[in-house]
């Protein structure tokens, strides 16, 4: 039944506690709309079982007067946050079976806030990618298409299965993860709410690791205020992660107030790339209008740095991925290929086990951390990284938030971009530097291209301040009031 | 910089990728093309730039050392691709 996968986590809850639907009723119409989509190929391990007992569980808890944030929400999770018992694959060959013996800190939060699992959520190999096209288990499709032109769109990535079961109705929410925009340009190119958060704002104990000082995860879902909601959720100080904040998590929807009169919005002007299509320059002139005429101030300000973050992220995150990659040793867990010695059982798993791009990655990250390159390329990177971080703080002096667009295209064709792998990385020009400074940022659906498919406008804020941003999302998203579906909804 | 086919051979065995000889060629141009790219840093001038390690302005916290899990080698071995008598199995490293 559609009016339930149609609903957002705020007016199911509402639903639940005024006992208008079970969330077994619930869960059942995600299931069966989950079982309808898979052409999409969002999934990459569906659990109705398990979702219907947890549902069950829910509802009994519902029913005592009972129950947490998320009681009998169905959602579902990102395979990158490691789940008991239940296989966890990174859309990589070489984790083939794995079966976690733990629950990551993100997936128990959220579990015992009362959701429900419907499933784990195909991604690029090792969040390594921004179409969906590098993973082992297969594309997932975008459920845009183009109007009058049927061919099969990208959903974006690395969060691409997140981003186009939330669009398709197939979840009410989703986590994913942003090492470098794969929250946020996914959500653009779906036409969904994607929310990075502060680095440090959630743990990542229990995510498969990329690039361990850029992960973040973060939800994804249909409206700014879930986004709130579930933040709430999976936000918070974890001593099994060192790096996470021991901060109290703010009452994030609180933040929802509506009223950005007087906030300072800074409009990076080195965001205006070469290339860039106009409607999305135009986009972005209405959003600037749109919180102006919400009696925010728009404000131009620099970001000298912006074309060094790329390049400087290409050698940072390769660099740490080689190091956490080294853990695929065909030992311990996932695809071992046999080979006459240690050394040459270690190289045949992990060319079997490992796709283009990850090899691409292992092998630019092995190198610029290698004995007589580690200056040139690895410190050469930190000290931009500084540069980038430092353009950010001075901004912030002038500004309150920013704004940008999530991405400098809509979504493209399944195939494009793949024979060059640097004119995919550009994909990733307006998210990256965020990751880099560890700020937060969110995306939000704010209009169509001309040939009808979504386009986001990011926000960026000041560190440990979501709630200014999520602020000034809520007003983006109020003006402009985003309706459209997509075509597979 | 650039990588020739004996430097990409070498790159791959410090990553423990079996790379076969007849790629090597087109593999290293594909990462040429990438650190090409990336060397255009080299008109930043960064002279007494601390290196960022990490955008945490914090200090990572210490802890007792004390054991706080273990008893769990039959989860631990559950996910092993061979493992025997209580331990994972590799190829033979000792003649």
């Amino acid at each position: 039944m559609s009016d339930f996968t149609d609903l957002t986590l705020a007016s199911a809850r509402a639903g639940l506690a005024a006992r208008k639907f079970s969330a077994v009723e619930l869960t059942k119409a995600h299931i069966a709309a989950i079982e309808g989509a898979r052409d999409l190929n969002a999934f990459i391990t569906e659990t109705p079982d398990k979702a219907l007992e947890m549902a069950q569980v829910s509802d009994a808890r519902l029913a005592r007067g009972e129950g947490g944030v998320l009681e009998g929400l169905p959602i579902a999770i990102k395979d990158l946050f490691c789940t008991k018992d239940v296989l966890t694959t990174a859309a990589s060959h070489i984790l083939d079976g794995f079966k976690p013996p733990y629950e990551s800190t993100i997936t128990q939060k959220l579990w015992d806030a009362g959701a429900t699992c419907l499933g784990k959520l195909n991604l690029d190999e090792f969040a390594m990618g921004s179409s969906n096209m590098t993973s082992y288990y297969g594309p997932v499709i975008n459920p845009w298409t183009r109007a009058g032109d049927n061919r099969q769109l990208v959903p974006g990535g690395s969060s691409g299965g997140s981003a186009a079961s939330v669009a398709a109705r197939l979840a009410l929410a989703a986590t994913g993860t942003d090492t470098g925009g794969s929250i946020r340009q996914p959500a653009g190119f779906c036409g969904i709410v994607g929310l990075k958060p502060t680095y440090g704002r959630c743990s990542r104990w229990g995510v498969v690791a990329f690039a361990s000082s850029l992960d973040q995860a973060g939800p994804m879902t249909r409206t700014v205020e879930d986004a709130a909601i579930m933040l709430g959720v999976m936000a918070g100080h974890d001593p099994k992660d060192s790096t996470s904040a021991p901060l109290a998590v703010p009452d994030f929807a609180a933040a929802l107030t509506g009223d950005i009169r007087g906030l300072r919005v800074g409009i990076p002007k080195e965001y205006r790339v070469d290339g860039m299509p106009a409607e999305i320059e135009a986009l972005w002139q209405q959003g600037i209008d749109w919180l102006k005429a919400a009696g925010a101030t728009p404000v131009e300000i620099s970001l000298p740095m912006t074309k060094h973050a790329l390049p400087t992220y290409y050698i940072i995150a390769p660099a740490e991925a080689s190091a956490n990659l080294s853990r695929y040793d065909g030992v311990r867990f996932g695809l071992r290929v046999p080979g006459g010695s240690l050394d040459e059982m270690y190289e045949n798993t992990r060319a079997a086990g490992f796709g283009a791009e990850v090899k691409r990655r292992v092998l630019i990250g092995a190198y610029v951390l290698s004995a007589g390159y580690y200056d040139a390329y690895y410190l050469k990177a930190q000290r931009l990284r500084t540069l980038i971080a430092r353009d950010f703080d001075q901004a912030f002096e002038k500004c309150d938030v920013i704004l940008t667009p999530t991405a400098p295209s809509a979504a493209f064709a399944l195939g494009e971009k793949m024979d060059d792998p640097l004119a995919m990385y550009l994909n990733d020009v307006f998210t990256v530097p965020v990751n880099l400074a560890g700020l937060p940022g969110i995306s939000v659906p704010a209009g169509l291209s001309a040939d009808g498919l979504p386009l986001g406008l990011q926000v960026i804020g000041r560190a440990f301040d979501e709630e200014t941003m999520i602020r000034a999302a809520g007003v983006l998203e109020t003006a402009a009031n985003f309706t459209a579906k997509p075509g597979r909804a | 910089m650039s990588l020739d086919k004996a430097t990409v051979a070498r790159i791959a065995t410090l990553a423990r990728i079996k790379v076969p000889e007849a790629d090597l060629e087109a593999l290293g141009q594909e990462l040429n093309k990438i650190l090409h790219w990336v060397e255009q840093l080299d008109q930043v001038d960064t002279t007494g730039v601390e290196p960022m390690t990490s955008v945490a302005a914090m200090t990572l916290p210490l802890r007792p050392d004390w054991v706080t899990d273990g008893d769990r080698v039959d989860d631990i071995l559950k996910n092993a691709p061979n493992a025997m008598h209580g331990f994972f199995t590799v190829p033979k490293v000792v003649e």
